[in-house]
């Protein structure tokens, strides 16, 4: 019996920007388990006295100085969009949606 | 017919091509030539750039004749994985997605590489944004071991290294976010390594898990491996996580190696590495291997890295969450696929979700799915912080072990290659292939795989691990231990392999 719902993964889905099939609803319900498990495992080790590291070298941000340079040909930039028009991305309604 | 070309190592056709016994153009062609007659039944490269190639390697031996100094290996053609990109050429990371996406810029690497000379002859494939361990999961049909084509050749640089190990590239590029340049590589009799994070930049990588993922070679010996990783590696202001200092002399470290003195070197057999689970002949392969090391002078220890147990699960949280969050820029606006719902209103977000449920593979789907679910609110802490904590133990891990040995070693997976479609179905056993070279990925540590005999006549990898910015001390240990074996083999591995029937290329 999986511990995550059809609503669940329905839910993230959504989240996610991803359209499924009822099949892949049913299938994702079921492997989802795998994180449930595994977050499981790891929670045995994963006390308050350690801390976490979130890379495997100490990072610091890189600025580089404003000097300004050419960038892409516009062109260059529009050649693989799915459409374009007058020199810009052409995409779907964005407002106005609910 | 096999050109006696393509059966050399890179820098003995570097070699050649430097004293004018080979000009570069009749080594991309022979290459070329190989390509069409194998290919067909390879499917390890998604874009063949010949003409390119060609127009690289006539400029090179121009510039050769004009008495040019050029780099150690210009003029040697090189194979990319499709995930790195390449102005002018196709580049899909293996997914529908990116079906026909032709970059406007190139990768740092790729960049290091066309200054250097070397004509790149393709694009290879790959599982979907590098989502797989057994190139099974490419939109663009599996890539055939060449040591037997009914087999995976491993993943997700499963291209990448059957061109290496089928002689249609001496040198490839791959990139590891859990192993996969060392798996594929010890499953094709290949030398794969990954190198220390931020040794390599990251600049023009389509990227899975920024944390993990790392570029590095793929190629026939580690001495060809050293002249690549020295090639594409060194700092990068354009990658924030690029190492700001030089990497370290690796060729000269590898040609120190194959000269066989490891006194006082000690080397570290990882307990939890090897043992249960592991394929007989893989232990066995194992055991020869530190034999052959402890006769070239090595000392070995066993070291413990008890949180190593905990490095898949923790991997298994990190990676979808990061690689939710990289993909979200393919969502059919700017470039690629888009695909408009089938029924009910055509706005932005409704044609996001159509594209992204149409263009992306199972499990792609199956990993942003996760990644969005543990990094959804509320889990957040739970999920992704508690892996990250994993990930110190696990460092502590290792550097208590390098505490005690200079190197650690395993063998690189737990089996030799298996057949396709074997493991489809249990995402969880799949996943189990990479056990032995995740926690390098977590520690950002450097990893090699070097080939170390057969199991059943297919190809078994030996894992060579070093600390961080020490990737000259795998290089060592490694050309010491291949030279070792090959003297015993009486040539490279890569000789024991079949021959491959030759079908011209019809795609």
């Amino acid at each position: 019996m999986s511990t995550i719902s059809r609503d669940e993964v329905a839910r993230v889905a959504g989240l996610a920007r991803i359209d499924l099939r009822s099949d892949e609803v049913d299938r994702l319900a079921g492997e989802l388990d795998v994180i449930v498990e595994s977050i499981a495992r790891v929670s045995q080790v994963a006390t308050a006295d350690v801390p976490a590291t979130s890379h495997p070298i100490p990072l610091t941000n890189v600025f580089r100085d404003d000097v300004p340079q050419q960038p892409l040909p516009q062109q260059d930039v529009l050649a693989a969009a799915p459409a374009q028009e007058d020199g810009r991305f052409l995409v779907p309604q964005i407002l106005g949606e609910e | 017919m096999t050109s006696d070309i393509t059966r050399l190592s890179a820098s003995e056709l570097a070699a050649a091509i430097a004293d004018g016994t080979v000009s570069s153009v009749e080594a991309t062609r022979a290459h070329l030539d190989r390509i069409a007659e194998v290919d067909g039944d390879l499917n390890a490269f998604l874009h063949v750039s010949a003409d390119e190639a060609l127009t690289t390697a006539a400029g090179v031996d121009s510039r050769r004749a004009s008495g040019e100094e050029l780099g150690p290996l210009a003029g040697v053609p090189i194979a990319v994985k499709d995930v790195v990109v390449t102005q002018g050429l196709p580049t899909t990371a293996g997914s529908k997605i990116l079906e026909g996406w032709v970059p406007p810029y190139d990768a740092t690497l790729v960049e290091r590489i066309k200054a250097a000379g070397l004509p790149i002859l393709g694009k290879t494939n790959m599982d979907e944004f590098a989502m797989g361990s057994s190139t099974e999961h490419s939109a663009y049909g599996n890539t055939k071991n060449p040591w037997d084509l009914e087999r995976i050749p491993g993943g997700s640089g499963g291209g990448s290294a059957a061109a290496v190990a089928g002689l249609e590239a001496p040198l490839a590029i791959g990139t590891d976010t859990g192993g996969s340049i060392r798996q594929p590589g010890a499953v094709t009799g290949t030398v794969g390594v990954k190198p220390t994070y931020g040794g390599v930049s990251r600049y023009g990588l389509i990227a899975m898990a920024s944390s993990l993922d790392q570029a590095g070679p793929v190629t026939r010996t580690v001495l060809d491996a050293a002249l690549l990783h020295e090639l594409i590696g060194g700092h990068d202001p354009r990658d924030s996580t690029s190492i700001a200092e030089p990497i370290p002399a690796l060729v000269a470290a590898a040609r120190q190696g194959a000269t066989g003195d490891l006194r006082g070197l000690r080397v570290g057999v990882v307990k939890e590495l090897s043992g249960e689970g592991y394929q007989e002949g893989v232990s066995a392969r194992f055991t020869e291997s530190l034999d052959a090391l402890r006769a070239l002078g090595a000392e070995i220890v066993e070291v413990s890295c008890p949180h190593f147990v905990y490095a898949l699960d923790a991997y298994y949280l990190i990676m979808p969450a990061e690689a939710s969050s990289n993909l979200a820029k393919f969502d059919g606006m700017r470039f690629g696929l888009r695909v408009e719902p089938a029924e009910g209103p055509v706005t932005a977000e409704r044609v996001m979700a159509a594209t992204r449920g149409a263009g992306f593979g199972d499990e792609v789907k199956r990993r942003v799915i996760l990644g969005t679910y543990a990094l959804s609110a509320g889990y957040y802490d739970a999920y992704y912080g508690s892996a990250q904590k994993v990930r110190t133990l696990i460092q502590r891990d290792f550097a208590a072990a390098f505490a005690q040995a200079d190197v650690l070693v395993s063998p690189t997976a737990p089996t030799t290659a298996f057949k396709f479609g074997e493991k489809l179905d249990d995402p969880l056993a799949m996943y189990l292939n990479d056990v032995a070279t995740i926690p390098a990925n977590l520690a950002g540590v450097p990893g090699m795989s070097v080939p170390n005999g057969l199991s059943d006549g297919l190809p078994v990898g030996f894992q060579i691990l070093a600390p961080a910015k020490a990737d000259d001390r795998m290089y060592r240990v490694g050309a010491a231990l291949e030279a070792a074996l090959e003297k015993t083999w009486g040539g490279p591995l890569l000789a024991q392999a079949p021959e491959l029937k030759t079908t011209e290329l019809t795609r």
